[in-house]
C-alpha cells in the first residue's frame, strides 16, 4: 500500500486464523498503524482484506479501536457506546431493541453501568479506554483491531486493559490484532507475534520465537536485552556502555 | 445528570414530548402574533375570525373588509409564511453544516453560497436587468460558487474540510471582492444592491413562498433522516468510516441539501445573516450534543426566530422597516459572544 505513490507497506500476505491473538510490533513508522488502517480499508491499497473468503463489510466485520479516539465532550457513556452500532442500522432506520440490549451489555461488561449517564470529558483515561473497548465490543464484529490499546495507561491500568481483552476474546472467540509498542506485555498475551520493520515483516511467530535479542536488535537497536524471569521474555531497554 | 440504571441510560436522543410542545407553542404564538401586528392596523378579532374561518370545518363570521383581507392574505401572511420557511431553512443548514464540519463556527454561507448569490444580483441590478432576473441569478450564482470551492478543494488538498472551508474563503473573497468592483463602477445601484444584501421580506408573495417551498422541504428531509449520522461523524472521519458509514456520502449530501436550500432561501430574500449560527447553537445549549434534537428543533425555532426578527424589523421604526439583515444581527452578535464564553467556560 502507497501514499502519494510512496510505498509504505508491504507486500505482504498476512492471515490470521479464527480466535486467535495477533501482536504486531516494530519501531516508530514500521506500519503498525497503517497495516491495522489498510485491514479497515482506509488506506490507499492493492489487494484485498478478506474475511472468512469473502470481502470484510464496513463495519460488520471489524471493529476498530484506534490510537487516539475522539471523545465528544458532552456525550454520555451509553451514546457513545450506543454508536457501535452504526453498521446495523440502515439509513433510514433507527436503534432496535436489540441494538439498545447490546449496547447495555457491553457496558455491563465493561463495568461501565455505574457511569453511563456520564459525560466523556468528565472519564478517567483508564474510564475512557474501557467506554471506546466497550464501543467496538457492541459492534460484535469477529474481529477486533487495537491499536496501541495501553500506551495512555499507567503499567497496572495497561495490565487490566489487556486482561479485558483477552477474556472477552474467550467468552466470545473474537479474533484480535493489536499494535503495540511494549513488547514485555504483548510477549505475556498474544499467540503470535509479527515484527514489522520498514514496511516488511521481519519475523512471525510464538512470542519466545520473535522476542530475541538477535531478533529485535535490527530494528529496535543494539540497547535491547531480553531476559526470562519465568514469565515468557522480558524485553528490557538497556543503555550500551561498552565504549 | 446520573443515570444509574442502564435500561435508563441507553437510549438515542430524542426531542422529547415536552419540548415539542413547547416549540410549537412558541412557533405559534409569534406567528399568529406576526399575523397581527403590522403597519396597517387590523382589528384583532376580525384577524383571528378571519383566520379560523380558513380552517376546513369551520366558519366564522368577521368583519373585516375586503380591502384588510387582501393586506392579511396576500401581504401579511405570505410575508410570515415566508419568514418562517427563510429562518427554518437557514438554521437547519447551519446545523447540517456545523455537524458534517464539526465546527461550530459553520454557517450556511461557509462555501460560498452568499458572496456567490450577492455577485449574481448586483450583476443583474449593475447591468440594469429585469429585477425578475435578481433571484434566478442570485441563485445559480450562489451555487455556481459553491461548485468552485469544491473544484478548488479537489485540486489543493484532496478531501479534507479544511481544504474545503479555506477554499470556500477564497471563493467568498474573490467573489465579494469582484461584487465590491462593480458597484465602484456602478454607483448609482448601490442602494439597490446594498438593500438587496441587508435581506429583505417586504415583497414577498405567494409565488415566491412556492420557489422556496420545495427545496425547503427536500432538505429538511434529508438532513432530518441524515441526523444520526451527523452525531456518528462526531467521532472523526475515520472512526465514522470504519462503523460503516460512508463519509464522503454523507457529507456531500448534507451540503448539497443546505447548500440548495440556503441559495433558494437567499435568492428570494437577500443574505440573512446570523441565523444559521446563533440558532442550532442556542437548541444546543439548551438541549446538548445530539444532532438527532439539534436538526428537528433548530427547524421550528429557525422559523419562530425570523418571524420575531421580521416582526421587529417592521414594527419598531414603523411605518418604516429596518433591513432584516440589521435586526438579526443586532441580536446575534451579543448572542454569539454568550455562546462563545459559555463554551470556554464547558471546555
Amino acid at each position: 500500500m502507497s501514499f502519494d505513490g510512496v510505498r509504505v507497506l508491504g507486500p505482504l500476505d498476512l492471515a490470521v486464523s479464527s480466535g486467535q491473538w495477533l501482536g504486531l510490533i516494530g519501531p516508530n513508522g514500521a506500519g503498525k498503524s497503517t497495516l491495522l488502517k489498510t485491514a479497515l480499508g482506509m488506506a490507499p491499497h492493492r489487494g484485498t482484506v478478506d474475511v472468512g473468503g469473502r470481502n470484510s463489510r464496513a463495519g460488520l466485520d471489524i471493529a476498530w479501536m484506534p490510537q487516539r479516539p475522539l471523545l465528544p465532550a458532552q456525550m454520555s457513556v451509553a451514546n457513545y457506546v450506543l454508536l457501535g452500532r452504526t453498521p446495523h442500522i440502515g439509513y433510514i432506520g433507527s436503534e432496535s431493541r436489540h441494538d439498545l440490549r447490546s449496547t447495555e451489555l457491553a457496558l455491563h461488561r465493561l463495568g461501565l453501568e455505574k457511569i453511563a449517564g456520564r459525560e466523556l470529558s468528565t472519564l478517567s483515561g483508564g474510564e475512557a479506554q474501557r467506554a471506546v473497548l466497550a464501543r467496538a465490543l457492541a459492534q460484535e464484529a469477529p474481529i477486533l483491531l487495537l491499536d496501541e490499546p495501553t500506551s495512555s495507561l499507567d503499567i497496572g491500568h495497561g495490565l487490566d486493559v489487556l486482561e479485558m481483552i483477552d477474556s472477552l476474546r474467550k467468552a466470545d472467540g473474537l479474533t484480535v490484532v493489536t499494535a503495540i509498542h511494549d513488547l514485555t506485555l504483548a510477549g505475556q498475551f498474544v499467540d503470535r507475534l509479527v515484527l514489522l520493520d520498514k514496511g516488511r515483516v521481519v519475523a512471525d511467530g510464538l512470542p519466545s520465537e520473535v522476542l530475541t535479542e538477535d531478533g529485535l536488535r535490527p530494528s529496535y537497536g543494539v540497547g535491547i536485552r531480553v531476559v526470562d524471569i519465568g514469565d515468557g521474555p522480558t524485553v528490557i531497554p538497556a543503555r550500551n556502555r561498552d565504549d | 445528570m446520573r443515570l444509574e440504571t442502564p435500561t435508563q441510560a441507553v437510549a438515542p436522543r430524542r426531542v422529547g414530548a415536552g419540548s415539542w410542545v413547547v416549540a410549537v407553542l412558541v412557533l405559534a404564538v409569534i406567528g399568529v402574533a406576526s399575523l397581527l401586528i403590522g403597519s396597517v392596523e387590523l382589528p384583532v378579532a376580525g384577524v383571528l375570525g378571519a383566520l379560523v374561518d380558513k380552517l376546513p370545518l369551520f366558519s366564522v363570521d368577521h368583519d373585516l373588509t375586503d380591502t384588510e383581507l387582501r393586506i392579511l392574505y396576500d401581504i401579511r401572511f405570505p410575508r410570515v409564511v415566508m419568514g418562517a420557511l427563510v429562518g427554518a431553512v437557514l438554521a437547519v443548514a447551519g446545523a447540517g453544516y456545523q455537524g458534517v464540519f464539526r465546527n461550530p463556527l459553520a454557517d450556511p454561507y461557509l462555501l460560498g453560497v452568499a458572496a456567490g448569490a450577492g455577485l449574481g444580483a448586483t450583476l443583474v441590478i449593475g447591468l440594469g436587468a429585469a429585477t425578475a432576473l435578481i433571484a434566478p441569478v442570485a441563485f445559480v450564482g450562489g451555487l455556481a460558487a459553491v461548485a468552485v470551492t469544491y473544484a478548488l478543494s479537489r485540486t489543493v488538498g484532496g478531501r479534507t474540510t479544511t481544504s474545503l472551508i479555506l477554499a470556500g474563503v477564497a471563493v467568498a473573497a474573490f467573489a465579494t471582492a469582484f461584487q465590491t468592483f462593480l458597484l465602484q463602477r456602478n454607483y448609482d445601484t448601490l442602494r439597490q444592491v446594498y438593500a438587496w444584501i441587508l435581506g429583505r421580506l417586504g415583497t414577498v408573495g405567494w409565488g415566491d413562498v412556492l420557489t422556496l417551498l420545495p427545496y425547503a422541504v427536500v432538505a429538511s428531509g434529508v438532513l432530518l433522516v441524515l441526523r444520526r449520522f451527523l452525531d456518528v461523524l462526531a467521532l472523526g472521519d475515520e472512526e465514522s468510516a470504519a462503523l460503516g458509514v460512508n463519509v464522503p456520502r454523507v457529507r456531500r449530501l448534507v451540503v448539497l441539501a443546505a447548500t440548495l436550500a440556503t441559495a433558494a432561501a437567499v435568492s428570494v430574500s437577500g443574505l440573512i445573516g446570523f441565523v444559521g449560527i446563533i440558532v442550532p447553537h442556542t437548541v444546543r445549549l439548551l438541549t446538548g450534543w445530539s444532532y438527532r434534537v439539534i436538526i428537528p428543533l433548530s427547524l421550528v425555532y429557525g422559523a419562530a426566530f425570523l418571524m420575531l426578527a421580521d416582526l421587529i424589523a417592521r414594527t419598531v421604526v414603523a411605518p418604516a422597516e429596518l433591513p432584516i439583515g440589521v435586526v438579526t444581527a443586532f441580536l446575534g452578535a451579543p448572542f454569539f459572544l454568550l455562546v462563545l464564553r459559555t463554551m470556554k467556560g464547558s471546555s
